[in-house]
This record gives structure tokens, C-alpha cells and sequence, in this order.
């Protein structure tokens, strides 16, 4: 099979954006990770769901651009939401993801049916999106992806260390005067990317797995934040890559769910067997303890 | 900046959370080069006094100067330490790298620390005792420990004005004493420092000035003449207990092992 990752022209392309997509939302998902809020980005991923169909019923194509760009402004829409109701009321923060998750998927669902209900056959397709399918990337959706998630990671690059504090310590990153609420709104707005990344493989329905899993399978093996948001983004690549190509050998199988298989036997490896921090290792430590005493 | 300027300076400030007021019409003035304590109880709003000092919480009214100028023009003359339990210890990081934090406001945009942030860092946790540790993932401290590098975050910040949220919480006597040993160094060094304490019977020992607070301002100034029975029974009301009698004016410098506060 790898012989054949170069020779053919979809699994090339296959393997290639789901490597870009599994390290950007490897990386962003770190600092969602690190901040707690990895149900933040389960609920902006759900809710892109209604951005996407709403941008087909606008442009009547299926054109990924312009779906990626209806999924990106639900997404936001969906955070904005989130941000003010647990501003202005009060409900709990994780009542409130709760309730734009299930708000905005739920009107993606019946936008959905309806759109699949026309007689015409350009919606053809379209629930793809639910749960992914990398097998019909094509070589300009790799580019596209491409154009937005390398800056993305750039940007990061560039505010590392005021994310970084941002992320251990907000009030003490205000008191220096960052500007907090700016630097907020910029990595809200890098996990949409990431989001809007892995739409057309993995699909809204498990793209939090891809935020959440490989971040939490990376801190089981490091100290060091570095180290951490990189492995994440190896691990996410590598489950991209791998999952994309499984469910591209058999027909009609999505992509989605064998990503999350992969970077979820990732994950799993992680928390049973990291040094330190893996549970065989606890138990490891205990019977030594018990042994000596 | 002249001696005579008060290093903090807060006019009829006003705080509310949902149209209940945390905070109610303080004026707090405090001379530069004091040891600051803030007395109250649970409740009463000193550490949203503190962030609102720094900016961190939204006034509904009110002013705050820092040697006379509002906060965003001064951060560079302040160094803040939260309380030790509003972060996550678990964060991948090390010593090093939590002190170099401090460091992070005076380096600005783009610039990652270097070698001479390195040096500062580790100067500073040299002086909390914590040289040996720098190397260490956070998760590893015990609580006093956390509280020391916190305090050597702040030291690097090589500020004028020191905030500090309940240092002394949940660390131990010979951390309690460290600090407090380090907070009287930085007195003499002519800095002003502010602690949110609520330990009534460490406040003569440790504080050279102190505020009352209960949502309103109850008394301020040096320990000696604001720190009385009538000025606690105004701020704990009817919580506390006398058991000896011995405060400011029935004697001035005696230790009052007496005060009891039951809530």
C-alpha cells in the first residue's frame, strides 16, 4: 500500500490533506486542550453543520470553498453565542455548549433532510459532511485546506508565548497587559480553521475527537508544551493518514469514524502505557512500593 | 514618582456583580514603601479589590492611580501574584519556564525569552530558595512550592508594587515564614506591598499598614492605629471574639493570641 501512496493520484491526495489536517487540528486542539475547551470546539464543530447546508442553499454548488466558508461563519456565530449566553445569564458554561451543540446541529439536521428532499441531484452528497469522506478530496481542496491551515499554524507560531500564558494564566497574562479577550477571539478563531480543516474528511459529527484525542494522547509522553502541541500534531497526522487511507480502500466506508478509531487507539495506548503518567505505570510504581515495604 | 505620592490611590470605587455590590464606595489611599495587609472575611471582596486594582475586573464607579496614573500606564511598576489555586499545576511547563512569565510583559510581542531572561528567572528563584527546582515539572511541587514560584514570577517582574492574593494559603510554617521574611526584604527596599491575608493573628507581626475591608472600607492605615477592636467588630460583626481584650488600644504591640473568628 505504500507503494501505491505515491504512485496514486487520490490516495496521494487522500494521504496528503489528511496530514494537513490532522496536524492543524492536532496543534490548535492542544491549546484548546490545555484551555479547557475541548467541548467548546465539539460544539463549534457541530455547529457548522447548518453553515454548510445554508451556504449550498445560497450558491446552489458543492463546491468545498464555498461550504468551508458557510461552516466557518456557523462556527463563529455558534462561539459568539456561547460567549454572550454565559455572559449575560446564568447558566452554566457547559449548559450552554450543551445547548448550542444540540440548537445548531439540530437545524443542520432538518436544513439537511429538507435540501436532500429536492428533485434536483446537485445536493447529491451533501451528508458527507455528517461523518467525512476523504475519498473525494481532490487536489484543490488540499490547497485550499492548505492556504488557510498554514498560516494558521504560522500565527500560532508567532503569539506563542502570549498563548501560552494565556492558556496557564489568564488573569496574571492580563495584569501585563495582553490583550486577553483579542488573543481569545484569535485562537477561537484558528480552532474554526482547524474545524472548517477537517470537514470533508473526518465531518462535524466526530471532528472534536481530532481536537481533543491527540493533544491528550501527546501530554501522557511530555512535560514540556513544545513537545506536547508537536507530537499532538505528529499523533493527529498520523491517525489522519492512516484512518484516510483504511476507509479509502473500501468503498463507501466514511472517513471520519476510522480516523477517530485510530487516534483513539492512540489515545488509549497513551493513557495505559506513557512513562509517568500511564496507568500501567502507576501500577507498575504501586506494586514496587508494595514490594519494598 | 516623588515619596510623597501614594503609591496607590483609590477614589470612590464601586463594584457589582449582577446589581449586588462586592465592593462599596472604598477610598484607600497607600504611602509608598509599606507592608499592606487586607483584612476580612470570607466574602468581603479582597481579592476583587485586588483585580479591580488591576484592572482585571470592570468598576461600576470609581478610580485607581498608581503613583498617580491610571494602571495601564504602570504595569511595568507592578507585579501581581494570583492565589496559587487559580491555575492548573498540570500545565506541561517547568519552573524555569513559569518564572520566565514574568519576564513576558517587558519583552513584548514576537520575542521569545533568552539567556538573560533565563539568569532573572533563576536569580529569583535563588532568592525564594527554589534554585534547585528549576528544572522540575510544576505538577511535582507541594503547595508551598507552587507559592514560591509564583512569588519569584513576581519578583522578576521587578516591580514597585507587589499584589499578592492569600500567599500564605495552605503552604506550610516554613514557607509562611520565607515569605514573609521576603515581603519585609522587599519593604526595605523601599517597594509597597499588598497582601489579601485573612490570619488576624499574624497581622501585627507581618503588617506594618492594613485596610479593613466588608464590602465597604472599614479602617486603613498603620496596624497601630487602625487595627482596634471596634475596627474588627465593625468588619467581622458579631463572628469574633475577644478572649484576652489585649488589642491596639488597650496596649499597643502586644500579641493578641485572643482573637478568635468563628464563622
Amino acid at each position: 500500500m505504500l507503494t501505491d501512496l505515491f504512485a496514486d493520484y487520490t490516495l496521494r491526495t487522500v494521504a496528503l490533506g489528511s496530514a494537513l489536517l490532522g496536524i492543524v487540528s492536532g496543534v490548535i486542539g492542544a491549546f484548546a486542550v490545555l484551555r479547557r475547551q475541548s467541548l467548546l470546539g465539539d460544539a463549534m464543530s457541530h455547529a457548522a453543520l447548518p453553515g454548510i447546508v445554508l451556504a449550498f442553499i445560497v450558491t446552489g454548488s458543492r463546491e468545498p470553498v464555498a461550504l468551508m466558508i458557510g461552516a466557518a461563519f456557523a462556527c463563529w456565530i455558534g462561539a459568539m453565542f456561547v460567549a454572550s449566553i454565559v455572559r449575560t445569564t446564568r447558566l452554566k458554561s457547559d449548559s450552554v455548549l450543551g445547548l448550542i451543540l444540540a440548537t445548531f446541529f439540530g437545524v443542520g439536521l432538518v436544513l439537511l433532510t429538507w435540501v436532500q428532499q429536492w428533485p434536483t441531484a446537485a445536493q447529491a452528497g451533501l451528508d458527507r459532511y455528517l461523518f467525512g469522506q476523504a475519498a473525494t478530496l481532490l487536489e484543490r481542496d488540499v490547497i485550499a485546506m492548505a492556504a488557510v491551515g498554514l498560516p494558521a499554524l504560522l500565527i500560532l507560531a508567532l503569539f506563542w508565548k502570549e498563548c501560552a500564558i494565556l492558556a496557564f494564566d489568564p488573569d496574571f497574562a492580563s495584569s501585563i497587559g495582553l490583550p486577553v479577550r483579542l488573543l481569545d477571539a484569535l485562537l477561537t478563531s484558528l480552532l474554526v480553521v482547524a474545524i472548517i480543516i477537517g470537514l470533508q474528511t473526518v465531518g462535524v459529527v466526530l471532528m472534536s475527537a481530532m481536537l481533543v484525542a491527540p493533544a491528550a494522547a501527546a501530554r501522557q509522553w511530555t512535560d514540556r508544551l513544545g513537545v506536547m502541541v508537536a507530537l499532538s500534531g505528529i499523533f493527529g497526522a498520523a491517525a489522519g493518514v492512516v484512518g484516510a487511507l483504511l476507509s479509502s480502500t473500501a468503498e463507501r466506508l466514511p472517513t471520519g469514524p476510522m480516523i477517530v478509531v485510530c487516534i483513539s487507539i492512540l489515545a488509549f495506548v497513551s493513557l495505559l502505557l506513557a512513562p509517568r503518567r500511564g496507568v500501567v505505570w502507576a501500577w507498575l510504581r504501586n506494586g514496587r512500593l508494595v514490594a519494598t515495604r | 514618582m516623588t515619596s510623597e505620592q501614594p503609591a496607590i490611590q483609590i477614589t470612590d470605587l464601586t463594584v457589582a456583580y449582577r446589581d449586588k455590590p462586592v465592593l462599596w464606595d472604598i477610598d484607600l489611599t497607600v504611602p509608598g514603601g509599606v507592608l499592606m495587609g487586607i483584612i476580612g472575611p470570607n466574602g468581603a471582596g479582597k481579592t476583587t479589590l485586588i483585580k479591580t486594582i488591576l484592572g482585571l475586573v470592570r468598576p461600576a464607579a470609581g478610580q485607581v492611580l498608581i503613583y498617580g496614573k491610571p494602571y495601564a500606564e504602570q504595569r511595568r511598576l507592578v507585579a501581581y501574584v494570583p492565589q496559587r489555586s487559580s491555575v492548573d499545576w498540570d500545565f506541561p511547563a517547568s519552573v524555569l519556564d513559569v518564572v520566565m512569565m514574568g519576564r513576558y510583559g517587558a519583552l513584548g510581542w514576537f520575542r521569545r525569552p533568552g539567556k538573560r531572561e533565563r539568569e532573572l528567572a533563576l536569580e529569583a528563584l535563588a532568592r525564594v530558595g527554589m534554585r534547585e527546582f528549576a528544572h522540575r515539572q510544576i505538577s511535582q511541587l507541594s503547595g508551598g512550592q507552587q507559592q514560591r514560584v509564583f512569588l519569584a514570577r513576581a519578583l522578576v517582574q521587578d516591580a514597585q508594587v507587589y499584589f499578592m492574593d492569600e500567599p500564605f494559603q495552605g503552604v506550610d510554617a516554613t514557607t509562611e515564614r520565607a515569605i514573609v521574611g521576603l515581603l519585609q526584604d522587599l519593604r526595605a527596599a523601599g517597594k509597597t506591598v499588598v497582601v489579601v491575608h485573612h490570619d488576624l493573628q499574624t497581622v501585627t507581626e507581618y503588617f506594618d499598614w492594613v485596610a479593613l475591608l466588608n464590602v465597604r472600607l472599614v479602617a486603613s492605615g498603620p496596624v497601630a492605629e487602625a487595627f482596634t477592636e471596634a475596627a474588627l467588630r465593625a468588619t467581622y460583626g458579631g463572628r469574633i471574639a475577644f478572649l484576652e481584650g489585649r488589642l491596639p488600644d488597650a496596649g499597643a504591640g502586644e500579641r493578641r493570641t485572643g482573637v478568635v473568628v468563628s464563622s
